[in-house]
This record gives C-alpha cells, structure tokens and sequence, in this order.
C-alpha cells in the first residue's frame, strides 16, 4: 500500500481540485482548482509511466545498462502542461474582463449578468 | 509599476543569460533535456523580466512592440508547417524527416546506442524545435504583455505625479 | 442567500467528491508504482527512436517525428488561445 503512495494521492488532489471547482464562488479559486487536477493528471501521467530504478530516456551520455522510463507518457505530458498554460491564460482573461465589466469575480453575483 | 535601480542593473544582467539559455535548451533539444516548448518558455520569462525592470513605454516599446511578437508566433507555426509539408514534396509523406542522414545540414551519421551527442543529426526534430521555440516565446510575451497592458499600467511620469488623487482621476477619465 | 447554491447543494457535493475520490483510489489497488504492466509501444520507441530519427532524446522524437501531429494540433491550440487573448484585450491598446 505505501509503495502506491503516488496514486493515492493522485485520487486525493483531484478530489480536492473537484471540491474546489464545485463548491468556490470566487472565479480565481476555481481557476486554481483546474491548475491543481492538471498537476494531478500530470502527475498521474508520468507514475504510470515510471520504471524502478529508470533513468531519463535520453541516449547522450546515458549510464551503461540502465533501464530507461516509458517516453510517450513524458511527451503526453508536455502536451498537457502547454495546453494548460494557454488555458489558463484564456481564463484568467476571461476574468479580469469579468472583473472590468461588473466589478466582482463572484461566480453567483455575475451570473445576473447586469452591473 | 515602480522598480528600483538594483531590480533594473540586476534584469539588465540577467536578461541576456535567460536569453542564452533559452537559446541553448532549444539547440540542443534533440539531445538533451529541454526542447521547444521549454526553451520558448524560458525566453519569454526574459520578456516579463525586462517588463517589471522597466515601464512598457520606456523599455518595452523600445525592444520591440507588441505586434512584432504576433508577427514572431506566427512565422514560428509557419515554418513548423512548411517544413512538414516540404516532407510531402521531397520524401513520401506528411512530416517524413527527409533531413535524417543526408549528409547535410542536421543529417549526420548517429552513433547508434549510448553516445556524446552530436549537434547537427537528426534531421528535421532540429528545425521543428526552433519553429515550436520561436512560436511557444512569441505566444507567451503576447500573453504577458496584453494581461499587463489589460491591467492598465501606469507610466513613469503618472507615478511621479504630486497628487494620488488627481492620478485617480486622471485614469478613471481614461476608462471611459 | 450569502451561502446558498441553488445549483449544488452542499452535501451533495461532499457525497460526488467522495465518490470520484474513491473511484480514483482503484489504480492505486490495481497498479503497482515502478512496474508498467504493457510497455510494449515504448520499448518500441526507445529501441527504434535513433535508427528511425536520429535523435538521442527519445521524448524529442516522439514529440516532432512519431506524433509530430499532436505537436501541429498543440501549436495551432496555444495560437488560437493566445489569439483569444489578444482578442479580449483588443480595446485595451489602441
């Protein structure tokens, strides 16, 4: 059991993430709530990924006879991280527009959709 | 945003060592950690490092503006898709690496197995990690430079302006 | 009305956030950490990437040569978002 600690703790930062994104009003909150389930998937792309004793799958200077991690995870992984990072930008955005338009960043007060 | 004398000397000396480093992790994508994507984000944390040293009118503007890193990201994505499609015509298909062991440029011979590095192999990964760099730099400056400019910057002279009051003012005239 | 969501209640948030937790915690009873189980496609990759790139980053060529693809859709992805941006804050800078 406490060999799969990184799974578990997988299960407990998205359910955090989860918690926060459904139960936050403030709309920045709920942005970091989405940044921790991408660091959570992440984290769960390269534990899935990750051999005993691996090293870096790269050839140049490598240690002799050592096994390498699985890549195709490691690349899943960058594509997430880039895909975040524009995301996060549209959102964070998409708020500070919120902001100048109605003054607040609460999710219930804005929904009125009058200043 | 005010930043003093040894935030502006220390961004001055940094800057280009960011600069290079970017540069090197770029480069040498196809051989060690890093890549596009990481070299690109690298260098754009220079962009927001010369931003917070000096006002976007004063240092900013005079670097470049921000239009050009529009025109930067969007030249990157191009030569992304040329050098795709320049797979098409010379090889057999889309993003066939026709660069690989021609004998080239980036097309020398690789020691198979656990070797030094050598800088100019693997044919086009080379070329698509500057497009990927080039496109990732300019995406990010553009991002950090609309947020900024978004969050109405003041400029040197309203900084240094007597009054904080006649400054409100003077910005809430602007807003409209 | 401070507190009130008329679209989640509370406790059955709590109760969703439980369940999604404990659904997650099964890979950590099925998989072991350290041992991928099917490693087939990335023994492929490791035993193949220089012969077929030349690249001794075997993460390199799997972004630009074997899913250079995904690595065209991702580009075009962070394009079209930092074009959103720029778009949101086109009145800004005039």
């Amino acid at each position: 059991m406490i060999a799969n600690l990184p799974f578990i703790a997988i299960a407990l930062l998205i359910g955090i993430a989860f918690a926060i994104i459904l139960l936050k009003k403030n709309m920045i909150k709920m942005v970091m709530g989405i940044g921790i389930m991408e660091s959570a998937v992440n984290l769960f792309l390269i534990t899935i990924g990750y051999r005993e004793e691996g090293i870096a799958p790269i050839f140049t200077s490598a240690p002799e006879g050592s096994v390498m991690v699985l890549p195709t995870v490691q690349a899943l992984t960058l594509t997430n991280i880039v895909i975040g990072v524009a995301a996060t930008a549209l959102m964070i955005s998409m708020i500070m527009i919120i902001y100048k338009k109605y003054g607040t960043i609460n999710s219930d007060k804005m929904r009125r959709l009058k200043e | 945003m005010t930043s003093g004398l040894i935030i502006r000397t220390a961004g001055r000396l940094i800057v280009p060592l960011i600069f290079i480093f970017g540069f090197y992790l770029v480069a040498h994508g196809h051989l060690t950690p890093g890549g596009g994507f990481q070299g690109g984000a690298v260098i754009a944390t220079g962009v927001a490092l010369i931003l917070i040293c000096y006002y976007y009118k004063d240092g900013m503007e005079k670097f470049s503006p921000a239009k050009n890193f529009k025109l930067i990201e969007a030249a990157g994505l191009l030569l992304y898709i040329c050098t795709a499609l320049a797979g098409l015509v010379v090889g057999s298909s889309f993003l066939f690496n026709w660069l690989n062991a021609s004998g080239g440029l980036f097309g020398h011979a690789v020691a198979y197995g656990i070797n030094a590095g050598d800088l100019f192999t693997a044919g086009i990964i080379p070329v698509l990690n500057f497009a990927i760099g080039i496109e990732v730099f300019g995406a990010l400056s553009v991002v950090i430079l609309y947020m900024f400019a978004g969050l109405g910057e003041t400029t040197r002279e309203e900084d240094e302006a007597p009054d904080p009051a006649l400054l409100r003012k003077g910005k809430k005239g602007e807003k409209k | 009305m401070t507190d009130s969501t008329s679209i989640f209640p509370k406790k059955i948030v709590v109760l969703l956030v439980l369940l999604v937790t404990l659904i997650l915690l099964l890979p950590a009873a099925g998989l072991t950490f350290g041992d991928p189980s099917t490693a087939v496609t990335d023994q492929y990759y490791i035993q193949n990437s220089q012969v077929a790139t030349g690249a001794n980053n075997v993460v390199s060529a799997i972004v630009f040569d074997f899913r250079g693809f995904d690595t065209l859709g991702e580009a075009c992805v962070l394009f079209v978002a930092v074009l959103g941006v720029a778009m949101l804050f086109r009145r800004v800078r005039k």
